[in-house]
């Protein structure tokens, strides 16, 4: 019965359906519970927050990139699946708080710097964290060093991934990392980069721990600087 | 009912109603005076019967007729002449049906290129830092049997391609006038099922060929309901010259009731006016003298305007594809067609370029994204060919074809209806709401349907090199490594007994025995 719960949920992130409103990657599925309702379902049959998660969620995700690997599941489809399945984590977040465990794999701080509006890669960036088991807070474009630094203290993250698309911008990644050293959290924070103009150079530059070519780079990366 | 083509539901006309009526008055008035200079008698005489005046000549050593057709007899052959015509096939499915007033346009291959170009990866050693790169070495070869074969199986991997008309020359030893036209029907017919179409060299084959038809279509009756071959003949020689071994075999084929595309192929500049008016006026013309003879022949017989205009290089006097000239005389003839209501064989996608790469894809993509775009019912000479139709490269065929299904693409209808308005307005509603903002869900139906276009399926992944050719190639091998649709044991073993002259290798059953 448990077991039936889990695999529907695989299912349903495979099929990026978050609750039961959404559609599936094959039509004709709308109506039928999505993760949102069966999160819920599952909970409250008692099965553990660590059971859904990990081979609930988190497997279903994984499943997804291995999809997206061998050329089945493209662009789309990794973002719906991990639109679920933070629609799924939405459900768990209450239990899991309760429980101690909040947060799943560390909370990370996304942006885009001061004076640039480039959100598409720094969204796709969080969604895929969150799909992940990140849990991500995302502040929005155009937020001032201050505001993130605020945010690193107020939330407590682990990591802050900043982006940005111009090369008139870049540099105020520099500002954010400078502004953690003044507000002495340098040393608690990790530092992560990303948006086309940047690279691994530019990182070590402006002293942030690490640049993320794409959002599976940005996974990748965050899983190590976190772990 | 076969679904094989592509839909251009507006089709571009380049020529206004008062234009097309004005050509068509030019076409009309040549064919009068000066007429056609006609070396067949036979044709000459059906021409009188019908009520044109010849008047006898000698051009060197031929005797030749100034025939001058009055328009009643062009109209009237015209109005015999179907405006639907079936191009048949071996599997049924894969028929193309041809309609001059519909809008539906097929792409096919053509046609006897003397070289076959080899495409061979090689690793080269940079002379400045000892780099390895590897590159696509090109050979030209001749043509032969065994590259025929290939093409047409080829062909029939190749999901865009329609027809199928051979491209390349056979040049084998053992290949003589006298057996040739057996033996490439047979290294076609053997290897695809989609309508073969195609020319015959010899006369007296003409017989063989059209018995080895009979045999796989089930019969003479069955071949006419579902012709699996279709002919093609240069009746014309450009200018408005009537050649006499052709006209026989149009008249032949006319009486057999087979579908023939009538083929003229004039150059602006040399044989014909290069300037539009000019050289559409004459082209038309000399399809329109082609039909007549054929419908004089047989009346009702299917026929097909063949309208191959092309313009002369001004260095060279070659032939030149890939110009806008090129575009402007054949979307001109397929309008012309139309307004006669006889289906329209054009042509599109000859590069001017001796090998694959970046002048022939410029050259290709111009003439696919123009010429078709006038919705003829067929386009020829769309895959592989090279270096003005002297080379057939299967890699660039495999190239073509995905050129061609982003053409095909490209005249797909909008989709806008009152229930698409209904959905965006709710879509657009659901995202603004949603966190952020993205429409990548709503893509996905879309992508699982094909109706996203799946980009370029050749993109390499080296930063500071072209890789194309070389990804084509391994394309290539898989395509080629498809089991061949070769005829049924049976079919083969009456055609080898029944038609003299076939080369025992192509019998694919031969070990057997
Ligand atoms: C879309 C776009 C816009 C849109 C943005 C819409 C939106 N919602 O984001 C609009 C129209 C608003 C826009 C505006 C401008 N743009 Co603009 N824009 C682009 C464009 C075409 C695509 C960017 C994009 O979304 N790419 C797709 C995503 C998926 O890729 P990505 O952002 O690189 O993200 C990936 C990775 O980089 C990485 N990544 C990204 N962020 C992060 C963060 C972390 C932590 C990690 C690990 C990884 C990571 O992962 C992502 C996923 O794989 C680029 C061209 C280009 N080729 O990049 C120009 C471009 C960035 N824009 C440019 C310019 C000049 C402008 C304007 C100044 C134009 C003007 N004169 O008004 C304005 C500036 C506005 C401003 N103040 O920011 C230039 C920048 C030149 C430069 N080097 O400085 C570019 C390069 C175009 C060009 N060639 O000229 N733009």
């Amino acid at each position: 019965m448990s077991n039936e719960l889990i695999e529907k949920i695989v299912d349903s992130v495979l099929q990026g359906r978050r609750n039961k409103d959404d559609e599936g990657i094959e039509e004709g599925m709308a109506g039928e519970p999505g993760v949102a309702e069966l999160v819920r379902e599952a909970l409250d049959s008692g099965i553990e927050t660590n059971d859904i998660l990990l081979n609930g969620l988190s497997r279903g995700m994984e499943l997804v990139g291995e999809k997206y690997e061998t050329g089945e599941y493209f662009i789309p489809d990794m973002l719906t699946a991990a639109e679920a399945v933070e629609a799924g984590m939405e459900i768990m977040e209450p239990h899991l708080v309760k429980e101690g465990t909040a947060g799943g794999k560390g909370k990370v701080i996304m942006a885009t710097v001061e004076k640039d509006l480039h959100d598409i890669g720094k969204n796709l960036v969080s969604i895929m964290l969150k799909g992940a088991g990140f849990t991500v807070v995302d502040l929005g474009i155009d937020v001032p060093a201050k505001r993130i630094v605020e945010a690193v203290e107020e939330e407590g993250a682990g990591l802050v991934g900043l982006s940005a698309l111009l090369n008139t911008t870049m540099s105020n990644m520099g500002e954010v990392v400078k502004e953690l050293e003044s507000k002495g959290l340098r040393d608690k924070v990790k530092v992560i980069i990303g948006g086309a103009p940047t690279s691994e150079d530019f990182a070590r530059e402006i002293g942030a721990d690490s640049y993320g070519k794409d959002a599976f780079a940005a996974i990748r990366e965050a899983e190590k600087l976190l772990k | 009912m076969s679904e094989r083509g592509i839909t251009v539901n507006k089709p571009y006309e380049r020529l206004s109603r008062e234009e097309i009526k004005m050509i068509d008055r030019a076409s009309l008035d040549l064919l009068e005076k000066p007429g056609v200079l006609c070396y067949h008698e036979e044709s000459v005489n059906l021409l009188e019967e019908a009520g044109a005046t010849a008047k006898k000549t000698r051009e060197g050593e031929h005797d030749a007729w100034w025939v001058s057709i009055p328009e009643k007899v062009v109209k009237g052959a015209l109005s015999t002449a179907p405006s639907k015509v079936t191009l048949g096939a071996r599997n049924p499915e894969n028929q193309v049906v041809l309609d001059a007033e519909g809008k539906r346009v097929h792409f096919g291959s053509g046609s006897e290129t003397n070289y076959w170009l080899e495409v061979k990866p090689e690793t080269f050693v940079s002379k400045e830092d000892n780099r390895e790169v590897v590159f696509p070495v090109m050979t030209r070869k001749r043509g032969n049997l065994d590259y025929l074969v290939r093409s047409a199986h080829l062909a029939e991997q190749l999901e865009n391609l329609d027809f199928f008309i051979r491209n390349v020359n056979v040049q084998d030893e053992d290949i003589t006038t006298g057996n040739k036209d057996v033996n490439v029907f047979f290294a076609a017919l053997n290897n695809i099922t989609k309508p073969v179409v195609s020319g015959v060299a010899d006369y007296g084959q003409l017989e063989n060929v059209v018995k080895m038809a009979e045999i796989i279509a089930g019969g003479r009756e069955e071949l006419v309901k579902n012709p699996i071959v279709s002919f093609i003949t240069s009746v014309i020689k450009s200018p408005l010259q009537i050649v006499a071994e052709t006209a026989e075999k149009l008249i032949a084929i006319a009486k057999l009731g087979l579908p023939v595309v009538i083929s003229t192929s004039p150059q602006g500049g040399s044989t014909a006016p290069i300037d539009e008016i000019g050289m559409v006026a004459q082209v038309n013309a000399e399809a329109l003298a082609g039909i007549t003879i054929n419908q004089l022949a047989n009346p009702g017989a299917p026929v097909i305007y063949g309208a191959v205009p092309v313009r002369a290089r001004m260095d060279d006097l070659h032939d030149m594809y890939g110009v806008p000239e090129f575009c402007h005389y054949n979307m001109d003839c397929a309008q012309m067609a139309r307004y006669y209501k006889v289906p329209c064989y054009s042509t599109a996608g000859v590069g001017d370029a001796k090998v694959p790469g970046i002048q022939a894809a410029i050259e290709k993509m111009y003439t696919y994204s123009a010429v078709p775009f006038a919705a003829p019912g067929l386009v020829h000479y769309a895959f592989g060919l090279l270096d003005k139709t002297q080379t057939f490269c299967p890699e660039q065929a495999v190239l073509d074809n995905h050129k061609i299904g982003m053409v095909k693409f490209l005249y797909r209808e909008s989709g806008v209806s009152e229930e698409s308005v209904e959905r965006t307005k709710k879509i657009v509603e659901e995202v603004m709401h949603s966190p952020y903002r993205m429409y990548a869900r709503y893509a996905r139906g879309m992508l699982r349907r094909g109706e996203i276009f799946g980009g370029f399926p050749f993109e390499g992944e080296s930063e500071d090199q072209d890789q194309t050719l070389l990804k084509v190639h391994e394309k290539l091998k898989a395509l080629e490594a498809a089991e061949p649709q070769h005829l049924a044991e049976e079919q083969c073993r009456k055609i080898f007994s029944e038609i003299p002259g076939l080369l025992p290798r192509l019998n694919p059953y031969k070990e057997d025995k």
